[in-house]
């Protein structure tokens, strides 16, 4: 059992700024569905260019719907430079401490205000050229980079406790040690600290339009044949689906999928995604 | 506040009854059950009663019971046995839903290099026979199947494959820990060659557990000492748990008839209720082929750890599947086996309960529930106005 401190319990009990705001400035998306977490935070600024309002919507834990509360209190008043410098750990610090296994949820607050700032500020495409390290939770190398740097991380589980990286399948448990100790190398050296850009496709919207696109596109095409498809999950960009009816007996089902429904989301989509079948 | 107590797929109260006959094995009659003298020889008695009320609950011989540690010693004794009696094969056939005490077993035998095959599951979490057929081969030395899933109460047809096994001429061993006094089990009638059970499971307390081990299987002992246990293993027994977990076998077979009615009574009217009442609500596993205590259900679009915690906070004592709770972050590999989509993974709730479980308490669970969903979901960024309105339609 995880022990919270009283703020986290009481934010969570009693979670402020809960909603959407009206006509938003800027909006975040971050985490997924299939992460186990998710935010949403919108916020409208002043005639001084101060954050007036500010709401979340989060799927998640105690621990993710608490800072996502902290992180909406402690950014109303402030001008988006000063909430700029709001870190992971000045969240978990306004919390009172978080478990090491639930730092990743001040993280995601971090990647939610940076998100939404970039998206006011008209940054929104500009997508992160960075590999990525974890295939399970999405996780790319620059954002691996700098929780280490931020939170002075010295250890793979550490990374895994405020990233995710490495919490899946452990194949890229390799890649993040070499990152850890080219990082740990270099850690005499200030290390460089660019302006944050809006890190990839929101997983949100990419979920989204992954949904409309086998619903309203994929799926009608299929029913004509008898067929359909379902969604079963969605991991970094390997999209997992079931076939149903005449496709889960057709022989011809692993062209359609790679020929046509792979196809149909990379054009709609994004043009990385992978679609592969889980048998049952 | 009063606890309430839907959590027994993870542990059980120790009954009243099986402490007070554990009690003088603590304090006076502490011999040991090997010596020679009248004083150990007493205590013998009792050992051997109590092996007596294990293997009557399961429709066993005495002799064929082993007492171990736990489930999982015995899930382990029962693997590794098999392949060191059987030395010049190396194939394991199980599934994909097995408990951590054979998922991980065969995980290392893997690694070792012995050939594993895990079975999938359907969406429902039922196994397809002809797949069972199919994965035992020459090679293979084990098939090791659960009886009852821990998470979903999905009963496998156990007594079905072992028949097919042995037809093949290979030993079968099922992990019944979560089976063993909630359903009617007669081993006798069965070609079960071993089964795992677990005192901690049916009202005895943790760390006591025992293996059936039919008469002729070859064995090894997986524990190496002196001759207890006729030589299976070794360790000087655990006298007052195994007396303890004698006890609770005699109360399951007796409660045996109050399980599969009025515990299966309950268990289906929150599920009904729940149902009913909270719209996106999906039951996970089998409804048929299940254990009478257990229901997953899942919530869409709300997150696991919340649920418990504000259950928690109404004194309900359940689980999640979710992977918050484990600190894993991955969702239950059961759920994941079944293909249960993320937007419902995430959001699954066990409740387990137990003949102490009382028909108010399930009318409590039903009224607090539904707020504290609803509640979350109104966070929800997955949760949108147009799907209440479309369940609201419905």
């Amino acid at each position: 059992m995880w022990v919270y401190t009283e703020k986290v319990k009481e934010l969570f009990n009693n979670p402020k700024n809960v909603g959407e705001v009206v006509e938003p400035d800027g909006v975040g998306e971050v985490g997924s569905l299939s992460c186990g977490d998710a935010l949403r935070l919108t916020f409208k600024l002043d005639a001084e260019g101060r954050i007036d309002e500010a709401k979340f919507q989060t799927f998640g834990c105690a621990s993710a719907i608490a800072s996502s509360s902290a992180l909406t209190e402690m950014i109303v008043g402030k001008t988006l430079d000063e909430a700029e410098t709001i870190t992971n750990q000045d969240i978990v610090e306004y919390l009172g401490g978080l478990p090491d296994k639930k730092m990743h949820c001040s993280v995601m607050g971090q990647e939610a205000l940076r998100s939404a700032i970039a998206n006011y500020r008209g940054h929104k495409l500009a997508k992160e050229e960075s590999e990525i390290v974890c295939e399970c939770f999405g996780v790319t190398e620059k954002e691996i980079e700098e929780a280490i740097l931020h939170n002075k991380l010295s250890t793979l589980e550490q990374v895994t406790d405020y990233t995710k990286a490495g919490g899946g399948c452990g194949s890229c448990h390799e890649r993040i040690e070499t990152i850890l100790d080219r990082l740990l190398v270099q850690a005499g050296a200030e290390p460089q600290r660019e302006p944050p850009t809006q890190t990839r496709l929101s997983n949100i919207q990419k979920m989204k339009r992954i949904e409309q696109t086998l619903e309203q596109e994929i799926n009608p095409t299929l029913a004509k044949d008898g067929g359909s498809i379902e969604l079963i999950d969605i991991v970094g960009d390997r999209v997992l689906v079931s076939l149903k009816g005449a496709c889960a007996t057709c022989a011809a089902s692993g062209v359609t999928l790679k020929h046509y429904v792979e196809n149909k989301l990379r054009e709609l989509v994004t043009d990385t995604l992978v679609v592969e079948e889980i048998t049952q | 506040m009063k606890v309430i107590y839907v959590d027994n797929n993870a542990t059980t109260r120790v009954a009243p009854e099986v402490v007070e006959e554990m009690r003088p094995y603590f304090g006076d009659l502490y011999g040991n059950p090997s010596s020679m003298h009248f004083f150990g020889g007493q205590v013998q008695g009792k050992v051997e009663e109590a092996r007596e009320r294990v293997a009557k609950l399961i429709g066993a011989r005495p002799e064929e019971i082993i007492f171990t540690s736990c489930g999982t010693e015995s899930d382990n004794t029962a693997i590794m046995s098999s392949l060191a009696a059987n030395s010049d094969k190396g194939g394991v056939v199980t599934t994909r839903v097995e408990h951590p005490a054979v998922k991980n077993v065969v995980a290392n035998l893997r690694r070792q290099g012995y050939r594993v095959i895990e079975l999938p599951v359907d969406r429902d979490g039922n196994l397809s026979m002809e797949d069972v057929a199919k994965a035992i081969t020459e090679d293979t030395v084990i098939v090791s199947v659960m009886w009852a899933n821990n998470e979903t109460g999905v009963l496998f047809p156990v007594e079905e494959i072992a028949a097919l096994a042995k037809s093949r001429g290979v030993l079968f061993h099922t992990d019944a820990v979560q089976a063993v006094g909630k359903i009617p089990i007669d081993l006798a009638e069965s070609q079960i060659d071993m089964l795992s059970l677990s005192g901690h499971k049916l009202h005895a307390p943790k760390g006591v557990g025992a293996l059936y081990v039919r008469r002729g299987t070859r064995f090894a002992p997986f524990i190496i000492g002196g001759h207890q246990e006729k030589g299976r293993r070794g360790g000087t027994e655990n006298v007052p748990y195994i007396v303890g977990l004698g006890k609770a076998c005699e109360l399951a077979y007796r409660d045996l008839e109050d399980q599969l009615q009025r515990v299966k009574g309950m268990r289906d009217r929150l599920e009904q209720g729940l149902l009913e009442r909270i719209p996106n609500s999906i039951v996970n596993g089998d409804r048929d082929q299940r254990l009478p205590n257990t229901l997953n259900i899942s919530f869409e679009y709300v997150e696991g750890e919340s649920i418990l915690l504000k259950l928690g906070d109404k004194g309900i004592c359940a689980s999640s599947g979710s992977a918050c709770t484990s600190g894993s972050l991955e969702p239950s590999h059961v759920l994941r086996a079944m293909g249960v989509p993320f937007t419902a993974a995430h959001g699954s709730i066990r409740f387990s309960l137990s003949v102490y479980n009382t028909q108010e308490e399930i009318d409590y669970i039903l009224e607090v529930t539904p707020p504290i969903i609803e509640g979350l979901r109104e966070i929800s960024p997955f949760w949108t106005g147009e799907m209440a309105k479309s369940c609201t339609a419905s």
